[in-house]
């Protein structure tokens, strides 16, 4: 069982992802150069949340672009799950595996700080050891957040179930209090059609032990783990 | 030969850079402005003579990479030969 980890020239979270799957879950884990082409044997593929090129553009604009892509979007086709985190999500949509687009957080700040998000797709590869509609609080950074997409494509994800997380408070009310960046319908998460690329703009790698006070992210990558060993 | 590409916020969308810049022109005293959208502007030096073929280029790099459709519009301008 193996995790490959994309690193672009900015990615700043591939090392928590990597401890995650490594020291946490006791998997294999290899850091994949956006230059390369070969996944490594990975079984899963995680694009990891930083400032990929500087954020230059646009968030995730230009790593799209990265020979490694090619090969992601291949394993993706194929079936292979892959998880985008904060600006790996921001890049799986750039690159058009994700439908919709980021834009600048409605209160034009930077948020960093926990937030709370409802479980509403325990059917994918990150997410099956979840309780569907439990409440799960996750740390988030980031400043272009604000998920948006043409109305019909918000029905159709909300119509066929792939809306993964939503931003939500303690009692799992998806309020505009609980969003915290003004993402269209409190959107934190998302799954593609094929149901095996996910992304999302909270942590799980930033919360998955409990020296850091918080392990609720744990089980996105246990998750990978059943998925992988039930095939 | 130069190509100026203009990409903006799409009518409808949520456009907060915007939003707070004609908050700020307003507590400036410019209480006339009405709405502002904020954009981008590409100036692109091209090889070739044509003026045609430049414009085409650009609309395909806007689509490619300059700009995000989903929530941005553009329009391509070619400036001199």
């Amino acid at each position: 069982m193996k995790f490959g980890i994309v690193v672009f020239p900015g990615s700043n979270c591939d090392h928590d992802c990597h401890h995650v799957a490594t020291a946490l879950l006791g998997c294999e884990a290899e850091y994949i150069w956006h230059h390369e082409r070969d996944l490594k044997g990975s079984d899963v593929v995680i694009l990891p949340g930083g400032f990929a090129y500087g954020d230059y553009l646009r968030a995730g604009a230009l790593a799209r672009f990265s020979p490694v892509m090619e090969s992601v979007a291949a394993f993706a086709k194929a079936g292979g799950p892959v998880l985008g985190i904060c600006n790996g999500f921001q890049v799986l949509l750039e690159a058009g595996m994700l439908p919709g687009a980021m834009q600048i957080n409605r209160g034009l700040r930077y948020v960093c700080r926990d937030i709370h998000i409802k479980v509403e797709n325990d059917a994918t590869p990150f997410t099956s050891l979840y309780e569907k509609g439990s409440v799960v609080t996750m740390p988030i950074g980031h400043m272009e957040g604000n998920y948006t997409a043409p109305p019909e494509v918000l029905d159709a994800l909300e119509g066929e179930g792939r809306v993964v997380f939503r931003y939500c408070d303690l009692q799992g009310r998806v309020t505009d209090a609980a969003n915290p960046n003004g993402a269209a319908r409190g959107i934190a998460g998302i799954v593609n059609r094929e149901g095996n690329v996910v992304g999302l703009m909270p942590h799980p790698d930033r919360c998955a032990e409990p020296l850091v006070g918080n392990d609720a992210g744990r089980k996105m990558f246990e998750s990978a783990v059943a998925a992988l060993a039930a095939r | 030969m130069k190509v100026e590409v203009r990409v903006y916020p799409r009518e409808g969308v949520l456009d907060p850079q915007g939003k707070a810049i004609a908050a700020a022109l307003g507590r400036l005293g410019h209480g006339s402005v009405r709405d502002v959208r904020a954009g981008k502007v590409f100036f692109i030096e091209l090889a070739g003579a044509d003026p045609k073929a430049a414009e085409a280029d650009a609309r395909k790099m806007a689509e490619e990479l300059l700009a995000n459709t989903v929530i941005e519009g553009y329009d391509v301008k070619v400036v001199s030969p």
